[in-house]
């Protein structure tokens, strides 16, 4: 057998896996949802009883527990979600898709700011280590890590939005005004994060020996370090970027709420709050494959770019 | 871009970059009462926080004030609200009531129509109230349609829904029967669930008849987009009946999740108006936005409740009061709430109507003769230093309601040496707690009534109510609501009303803490609305002037108008005022003998009037202070001695005409 065949087989494995975890997902969250006190049409304001029983009728809630799991099965087979309690208006499909894009946008240019900002300010860091600029580069970026989103979205928005009037103070309409504020402030510990990591690999990289046989050699310093110091410099990085990703473009609840963005991110606590059994499903499920397919693609990843955890016939 | 569509008015208004009281004009008012062209702002767009996601535009899906405010604003049911809250004729453009106040005769306005143009009919109200009480539609809010004959059997399915009691004499003649004579009926027609709706696009679109370019609606305005939890834009509807009163061109409602946030996109010039504040921040708005923070009374009230189904409160009202009797509300009011709130001694908030509720004496007491009374009934109930009473307060968590069972308890403790442990319940959790009346003992509560009526308040405490937290049982207090709810001469209904909350304030089942107040804020250029107690604002009486004009000078256009129709006209005169006469409204249709027709509009008159405000509220400038929260005590007091002698006179025959009771009403 080829390499390649043995490479499909892993894939197609491991996809066949991903059925019985998201199977498993589903039905736990299903009954633990169920479970929760207090219904979705509890409110202080009491419901005489033929309302209640005509809103149980009309949501399927007057059935059998059992029932109601297989019919939610069944619905989930062909991809409906259902209609959500709360926004009665909407599908839970719709709410998804309507919201979904403004969190990938907004967690994607963060990452990507993250990035470029923290790897430029890790290396900036570990060229002039132990100097001046070195110290107060780190000093901010522990900062950064330190100081909660929630303190320094507010400050934010008072300096650039009410006193100087620069920016929006919140909202979203896909201008790039609308996005600036909240992407950075999302990237902020993200940047922080990369650029200590940055700076503390690309220091031991360019201590090994075939820098310094790189530098033996006559090569300038520029040249060391981007043909020779860079790629080993990022692994640790792109290893951390893999989680990061996932938690920045699921949404944050609460740059979401400061910023008053229609994100996915307040939908899981505003649906677990109103008990809005089908919009949480809907919210859960699609986590819980986009966390699951993400994690398959960096096992695939790790398979390609390093041979010691390649699968092939020999295993 | 936000920024963009605000123009620069709103800027220059920033904290520290412009003089804010600098700009002060007088608001000139046209012949017709409307404001002068030249004082208006070019660009008439009104950005309106609307605190959470609506969560429909079907009117009878909605639920919750956001769906309301938008509803408001895209339709218009039977009847209608003046900027005071007031009921005024809405869609139809008067109505008469049967001298058993069981049949409801509405004579609709001709020129009203459709956003897409169609005719607004009867037969238009006759589907929608069906739909409303369909047990297909589910509607959660349904119970406002219960007066109605046969409501409840078609709700449950036990009739189709064409028994119900609405019926189409013609295009512009509705008839609805009730059950029994229900007094706050006209309140209840402003409510979503009774407004019509459009058959041939709920044909056509089925359940996505609410959405942009679906949604026909007859109200002042149309919706034209929906960004999902971004934003939902309204424009005029040129359609409606009065649209060349209408100012406001385009509405933008905003969701916020979050009160600061909104309070910071206000202050940078993003926002016309607040659904709320900040709680804590009312020292700093006051100091820093003083024209823009605008507090007024709601009604609502916010209480304790005590479960009389446990120890140690059953059959105890002693102790029960000794605990109401030490909480020092002015102190709570001061530190606590912190935004003005009343202090409250009773279950009914005032303003509602001309209703005045029965102060309990210790009420004029001093804290410290209330905090004695209190020891002594302590005492008197058996507890003491060494054995003190203990108990749990149980509340859910959001608000100030931490803080307030937090103060309480400590309150208690000062001044009866009690011994209270908090217990906050997640919002669901804590409701069925509530209604179980299995571990509560003493628990947050409160109650925001959904029509300007005290018998909302009042029937939180029937034995059968579904909310009845407090299994409260008293036969007589049910008789006397039986009574309250089909009493239809208002004195003799508001009499009863009084002995009702008297007798819950004597058994104590609650311990009133505040009432409730509405705080937001709101741009001085932002004039036509006025803060009234069922804090309902129409955007259509809105409009925005250049500059600010001088807080006192809150001058409503519309206001007097509509003042003069409920409370001075009778209602049968102003279709000549409002219908082309060439219409010839009466003549197809001629409801009742001329005699009749005189009694069922004084009828129409006090039961409009019953709805209103107290006359305070008309005239002040209602933008910050209490103006409007009711007479104070003293007065109060003489005011409801002689209602209540009015009554007793009257009640000494026994089949009294009710034209001649309802002209008795004292004059104020």
């Amino acid at each position: 057998m080829t390499h390649d065949s043995g490479m499909l087989k892993h894939t197609l494995r491991g996809l066949l896996s991903l059925v019985p975890t998201l199977l498993m997902l589903i039905t736990v969250a299903f009954f633990m949802m169920r479970m929760a006190p207090g219904g979705p049409f509890d409110t202080e304001k009491l419901l005489p009883p033929e309302i209640e029983a005509n809103l149980e009728a009309k949501y399927h809630l007057d059935e059998p527990l059992l029932q109601q799991y297989f019919r939610y099965m069944g619905q989930i087979a062909v991809l409906d979600f259902g209609p959500s309690f709360q926004y009665k208006d909407w599908t839970v499909n719709e709410l998804i898709a309507q919201s979904y894009p403004v969190s990938l946008t907004i967690g994607a240019l963060a990452m990507l700011l993250a990035f470029v900002m923290g790897t430029m300010l890790g290396i900036t860091a570990a060229l002039r280590q132990n100097t001046r600029v070195d110290y107060s580069l780190m000093g901010i970026a522990m900062l950064g890590i330190s100081v909660p989103n929630f303190v320094i979205a507010p400050i934010l928005i008072l300096l650039l939005a009410v006193y100087a009037g620069w920016l929006p103070a919140g909202g979203w309409d896909w201008s790039v005004a609308s996005m600036v504020l909240p992407v950075v402030t999302l990237s902020l510990p993200v940047t922080a994060y990369i650029a200590r990591l940055t700076r503390g690999s690309m220091i031991e990289v360019l201590h090994s020996n075939f820098i310094r046989t790189a530098r033996a050699k006559g090569l300038p310093e520029s040249v060391v370090i981007r043909r020779h110091a860079l790629k080993p410099a990022m692994l640790p990085v792109i290893s951390f970027m893999g989680p990061a990703i996932a938690g920045l473009i699921s949404g944050s609840v609460v740059i979401e709420r400061i910023f008053s963005i229609p994100g996915l991110g307040s939908y899981f606590v505003a649906g677990a709050l109103n008990r809005d059994y089908t919009l949480v499903m809907g919210v859960v499920i699609f986590y819980g494959v986009l966390i699951i397919v993400l994690n398959f693609i960096v096992d695939l990843l790790y398979a390609w770019l390093d041979p010691k955890v390649r699968y092939d016939e020999k295993h | 871009m936000l920024l963009g569509a605000c123009g620069n008015e709103d800027r220059e208004r920033l904290p520290g970059r412009f003089d804010r009281h600098a700009s002060s004009v007088e608001l000139v008012l046209t012949e017709e009462g409307r404001p002068d062209p030249s004082v208006l702002a070019v660009e008439q767009v009104l950005h309106r926080d609307n605190g959470e996601e609506p969560v429909t535009l079907d009117p009878h899906l909605a639920e919750g004030a956001p769906s309301a405010h938008i509803l408001r604003d895209l339709f218009e049911g039977l009847t209608a609200e003046s900027p005071q809250g007031r009921v005024i004729p809405g869609a139809a453009i008067r109505w008469n009531i049967s001298r058993d106040g069981k049949t409801y005769t509405f004579y609709l306005r001709r020129e009203a129509h459709w956003s897409n143009g169609d005719p607004v009919t009867a037969e238009d109200f006759v589907y929608g109230l069906r739909r409303s009480a369909s047990p297909a539609t589910a509607s959660k809010h349904a119970q406002v349609l219960l007066p109605i004959a046969n409501a409840a059997e078609v709700l449950s399915g036990a009739m189709p829904i064409d028994q119900l009691g609405v019926e189409a004499i013609n295009d512009h003649i509705l008839v609805i029967s009730l059950k029994g004579p229900t007094p706050y009926f006209l309140s209840l027609l402003n409510n979503a669930s009774t407004y019509p709706v459009h058959q041939p696009s709920i044909m056509e679109h089925g359940s996505a008849f609410s959405r942009p370019g679906n949604l026909v609606s007859n109200g002042a305005y149309v919706l034209k987009d929906w960004k999902l939890r971004s934003r939902i834009e309204l424009v005029k509807n040129e359609n409606y009946w009065d649209a060349e009163n209408v100012i406001l061109e385009q509405i933008f409602y905003y969701p916020f999740e979050d009160q600061s946030a909104a309070s910071k996109q206000f202050r940078a010039g993003e926002l016309h108006w607040t659904y709320g504040v900040p709680s804590n921040q009312f020292k700093w708005l006051q100091k820093h936005y003083p024209e823009e923070l605008v507090i007024s009374p709601w009604s609502g009230s916010y209480f304790f409740g005590y479960n009389v189904l446990r120890e140690p409160f059953i059959e105890n009202p002693e102790l029960r009061r000794a605990l109401a009797l030490a909480l020092d509300r002015d102190l709570l009011t001061e530190k606590v709430t912190q935004f003005g709130e009343q202090p409250s001694y009773t279950l009914v908030p005032p303003g509602i109507g001309e209703f005045v509720s029965p102060v309990p004496e210790w009420a004029e007491w001093s804290q410290a003769e209330r905090n004695e009374e209190a020891r002594r009934l302590y005492a008197g109930a058996g507890y003491t230093e060494d054995h003190p009473l203990r108990f749990e307060i149980r509340y859910d968590a959001g608000q100030n309601n931490k803080k307030m069972a937090l103060a309480a308890a400590s309150l208690w403790k000062q001044v009866l040496g009690v011994q209270a442990t908090l217990l906050n319940e997640e919002p669901k959790v804590f409701l069925q707690s509530r209604d179980q009346k299995v571990l509560t003992q003493v628990f947050r509560a409160g109650w925001i009534s959904d029509f300007a009526d005290p018998y909302g308040f009042l029937e939180l405490f029937r034995t059968d109510y579904g909310r009845n937290d407090y299994g409260y049982s008293n036969e007589l207090y049910d008789s006397l609501l039986e009574e309250i709810a089909s009493e239809r001469v208002p004195a003799r209904r508001r009499r009863l009303m009084y002995e009702a909350e008297r007798m819950l304030l004597v058994e104590m089942p609650f311990i009133p803490v505040y009432t409730y107040v509405t705080k937001r804020l709101v741009n001085p250029r932002l004039k036509g609305w006025q803060s009234n107690i069922m804090d309902h604002h129409y955007s259509k009486n809105m409009f925005l002037l250049k500059t600010a004009v001088d807080g006192q000078q809150n001058v409503i256009a519309e206001t007097e108008d509509s003042a003069e129709l409920t409370a001075e006209a009778p209602l049968d005169e102003a279709p000549e005022v409002q219908i082309p006469t060439e219409e010839g409204q009466d003549e197809q249709f001629v409801p009742a003998t001329d005699n009749e027709l005189e009694t069922d509009a004084t009828t129409v008159l006090e039961a409009g009037a019953d709805n209103d405000m107290s006359t305070d509220a008309d005239e002040g400038g209602v933008q910050t202070g209490f103006n409007d929260a009711g007479a104070p005590p003293e007065e109060a007091m003489e005011l409801l001695d002689q209602k209540t002698t009015q009554v007793d006179e009257s009640a000494g025959g026994d089949d009294i005409p009710v034209d001649e009771v309802t002209v008795e009403d004292p004059p104020e």
